[in-house]
């Protein structure tokens, strides 16, 4: 199931005290794309992201439709097998005994035999290069490893779209670098919601930009990001990587 | 309140381990019907709350001493009694097997005490019963006092009773008695204010988590299963106690002619005499000491003294030839022993 | 306990991620062999204290073989003993009648009970920690489960130990940042303890509902399953029948008490 396409259709969304989080956000996202979702805080960044794997369903109008199926209860199960979650926190999400089986989670979970849910863990593992740690609790991890580890959770369960709120939160700048070679490596969709603005020009290739809950921008990384007035008129700032080289990243 | 398997013995030990396996195993049945997979997270998160929150002390004025929360009340108030049970067994659990508190053969024990009585008795029985739904004022404090007073000492009698049956304390009845109780009251007091406090926090701040835990479909604790597990409960330590009681059947009926103001119960049907004399056998013991005192006088001699009676009625004397030699063979036992320990230690560092 | 105490029970989970022969044997082995353990001990008469002596080479040996710092158990025992004491203590008060003499010494029936009840404390404390020592938590869960505790059980105890550090260090935190607003001595005043222990609150039920999302997101049915769990092997049922058998032979004979005659006679 490749050609994952993710469509958003005017989606709108109230918390139940009536405060509008989401007023009516369209957007189109081709397959193998990354995209960063970028505003200030409180612009709804995270609420959007939850919606795209069945966390919270829209209130008021529009739907999420994820290669072709409609994200509805009934559909939540097999959609979230497609689209992959990393939270903010990786504390909330390995929460098994060891970093094995969290990874393992995912594939038990969909059904798959023991044997095959251990070759999918121990190649996730791999592929975030923490095969090493395996054995190892979560409280016992880096924030880093933490952090590598949550993306393979999402990665065992051969999603196509893959969801990040924040990842390079709380990095060390060595960390940080490897997250970055690593989503840039991925051929996955990558959908990224970060205030990390100079990974968003090393990894994406495309902005959103979120202001009180509406999409006020939408374009290529650089157009968007070069924009000081609109930047600024929604509480962000153009990132320093635009007019300098970084000395350690791609050239 | 936490007991110490020095204080049990096995077969008391085993019955309330039974106790407990039984329960648990209706919580664990009752919850898995119940479909909730949200409790999944919720009881091992509050199971990690309720284990630091003991460890945060506040201190009572006046009397220069602290006090924590214990968290049998407020997993109830937050879980239902199914879920709060489960949880408070395990962070006993943990508590036994990490920090030595209490011990493995009185973990059953100790999780019927602490755990059974404010889930299943104060909390349905006292708790909702006063404070309905309230979320804040005098009713909440009111209720969680009460239901925490109530749930501490019915747990703390089950403590002195235990002991009692074990016979390996040479404690008192009465003493033990007069120590537990008043003690408990106190405690009840603090845990009841410590849980209305937090319950109060959280029901101005954020009510509908209040709510929320449990869900909207509340497990049903139904009276009917309320009673038939305190019965239980009764049953099995009065059966135990009166087993105990039973080799002393001179005490018994005294203690029996004492309330009853009758020489001897008239043969009652045979199945409520033993759970009857039970009862009354707890009762009637409570006063004072007049059971040591009667018994006294039916054991062997030498048993002039207050719980020598019990050790010169139902053990063994020691004979004074042997004990010499076994504690010289005890000495050297654990010497050996160590020596072993330290030899092994020696090769593995070499080897 | 202190607020340090969730650094024990880490600490006590480093030990169980060891590796070592006593590691190596199945978690259900070590289990049914402490349990068996425990009911020989505590089915002593309530005055025997020499033929109590040789169990101590079961948690001695398990220790040895399983690399677990004895200093530190030791200390963990010495730390729980004061309830033991404190009960204990009793039984000498109560209990003067003689039981036997040591030339001018007359010692009472009531000290051997005492002493009894230590030693049993000390032997049955030990060998609870032994066993989470040299198992670990998450062995020693599967263990259970294989032997009939329901799954939400063993789960609650995994989770309940997994989150034991995150919610541990943020009411640290929490504790912390009102000692350096206020002088204490050691305990909080009620008022500001119902706000952060319901603070503490909030915050752990915030948690449970994200980590419940992220279980939905990977497939979470309310089924927790699991991976191949451990085989049961034949060494694993020698471990149990051998020390079965030691068990059996100290309870019905004392050999402490054999041992010291043998050497009394060859002494006289």
């Amino acid at each position: 199931m490749s050609h994952h396409v993710v469509e958003v259709r005017n989606l709108g969304y109230a918390y139940p005290d009536g405060t509008e989080a989401l007023k009516g956000v369209s957007f189109r996202i081709e397959h193998g794309l990354a995209v960063a979702l970028v505003g200030a805080n409180g612009a709804g960044k995270s609420t959007l992201l939850q919606h795209l794997n069945g966390t919270l369903m829209p209130t008021t109008r529009g739907e999420v439709v994820i290669g072709g199926t409609t994200l509805t209860r009934e559909t939540a199960a097999t959609v979230r097998r497609a689209v992959g979650m990393v939270f903010q926190d990786p504390d909330d999400q390995l929460f098994m005994p060891t970093v094995f089986e969290d990874v393992a989670f995912g594939p038990l979970n969909a059904g798959l035999p023991p044997a095959e849910a251990e070759e999918r863990a121990a190649t996730a593992l791999e592929r975030v290069g923490m095969g090493h740690l395996r054995n190892r609790p979560p409280y016992k991890l880096s924030a880093g490893e933490k952090r590598a580890v949550a993306i393979a959770t999402a990665l065992a369960m051969s999603p196509d779209v893959l969801v990040m709120d924040e990842p390079s939160s709380n990095l060390d700048p060595r960390g940080r670098r490897r997250l970055i070679g690593l989503l840039r490596s991925f051929e996955h969709t990558r959908i990224i919601a970060t205030h990390d603005l100079e990974l968003v020009v090393e990894v994406c290739s495309h902005v959103f930009v979120l202001d009180g809950g509406a999409l006020v921008a939408e374009g290529p990384t650089l157009a968007v990001l070069n924009d000081e007035a609109l930047m600024l008129a929604h509480g962000l700032e153009c990132p320093h990587i635009l007019h300098h080289l970084h000395p350690h990243g791609p050239a | 309140m936490h007991m110490a398997d020095a204080l049990i013995s096995p077969a008391v030990g085993g019955a309330l381990w039974a106790v407990t396996g039984g329960v648990s195993a209706y919580c664990a049945r009752k919850l898995k019907s119940s479909l909730r997979g949200d409790l999944v997270p919720m009881m091992g998160v509050l199971g990690a709350f309720v284990f630091t929150a003991q460890m945060i002390n506040f201190s009572i004025p006046g009397t220069g001493s602290s006090g924590h929360l214990g968290g049998g009340l407020m997993l109830t108030v937050l879980l239902g009694p199914h879920a709060a049970f489960l949880v408070l067994a395990s962070v006993l659990a943990v508590q036994a097997f990490f920090f030595a508190d209490g011990g493995l053969l009185s973990l059953g024990c100790n999780i019927i005490n602490l755990g059974f009585f404010p889930a299943f008795v104060a909390y349905p029985l006292c708790y909702r019963w006063v404070a309905r739904d309230a979320h804040d004022g005098a009713r909440l404090w009111g209720a969680s006092v009460l239901a925490a007073l109530v749930g501490l000492q019915l747990g703390a009698f089950s403590v002195v009773l235990e002991t009692r049956a074990s016979g390996v304390s040479g404690l008192p009845f009465n003493t033990f008695l007069l120590l537990m109780q008043p003690i408990h009251l106190a405690i009840g007091v603090v845990e009841g204010l410590a849980t209305a406090a937090v319950v109060s926090f959280v029901g101005r701040a954020r009510p509908e988590s209040l709510g929320s835990a449990r869900g909207g479909s509340d497990v049903p604790v139904s009276l009917r299963a309320v009673l038939t597990g305190v019965l239980l409960v009764t049953c099995v330590l009065g059966g135990v106690f009166s087993w105990f009681a039973s080799t002393r059947p001179d005490g018994l009926e005294w203690a029996i002619a004492h309330v009853s103001g009758r020489e001897k119960v008239a043969g009652a049907a045979s199945g409520l005499h033993e759970g009857l004399a039970a009862v009354q056998g707890k009762t009637a013991v409570l006063p004072d000491y007049g059971f040591k005192e009667v018994a006294a006088g039916g054991q062997s001699e030498g048993a002039a003294r207050a719980s020598g009676a019990d050790a010169a009625e139902t053990w063994p004397a020691v004979k004074a030839g042997t004990t010499v030699a076994g504690l010289a063979g005890g000495a050297i036992t654990l010497v050996l022993t160590c020596l072993l320990g330290v030899l092994v230690k020696a090769c593995q560092r070499a080897g | 306990m202190g607020l340090g105490g969730w650094i024990e029970v880490g600490r006590m989970d480093e030990l169980g991620r060891l590796d070592s022969p006593v590691h190596r044997v199945h978690a259900q082995a070590k289990t049914v062999t402490t349990g068996l353990f425990v009911v020989a001990v505590m089915s002593f008469a309530r005055d025997e204290v020499s033929a109590l002596t040789p169990f101590f080479l079961y948690p001695l040996a398990l220790m040895a073989l399983g690399k677990i710092p004895p200093g530190y158990l030791v200390r963990k025992v010495l730390m729980a003993a004061p309830f033991a004491i404190a009960v204990g203590m009793f039984n000498p008060v109560f209990d003067r009648q003689p039981a036997f003499a040591i030339g001018a010494l007359t010692v009472s029936g009531g000290w051997l009970s005492f002493a009894s009840i230590l030693l049993r404390f000390a032997l049955t404390v030990s060998a609870a920690m032994v066993l989470v020592a040299c198992t670990g938590m998450h062995r020693l869960c599967a263990g259970l489960e294989r032997m009939g505790l329901p799954r939400i059980l063993t789960v609650q105890l995994l989770f309940l130990y997994r989150y034991v550090f995150v919610v541990g260090a943020e009411g640290s935190r929490m504790v912390r940042s009102v000692e350096l607003r206020a002088s204490l001595t050691r305990a909080l005043r009620f008022r500001v303890y119902g706000s952060l222990v319901g603070n503490l609150l909030l915050r752990s039920m915030a948690r449970a509902d994200r980590i419940y999302r992220a279980m939905l997101a990977r497939g979470f049915d309310g089924e927790i399953r699991v991976l191949r769990p451990a085989r049961f092997r034949l060494s694993d049922l020698a471990f149990v029948c051998g020390w079965a058998a030691f068990f059996a032979a100290a309870r019905f004979w004392n050999l402490a008490g054999l041992l010291g005659s043998l050497l009394t006679k060859g002494v006289s």
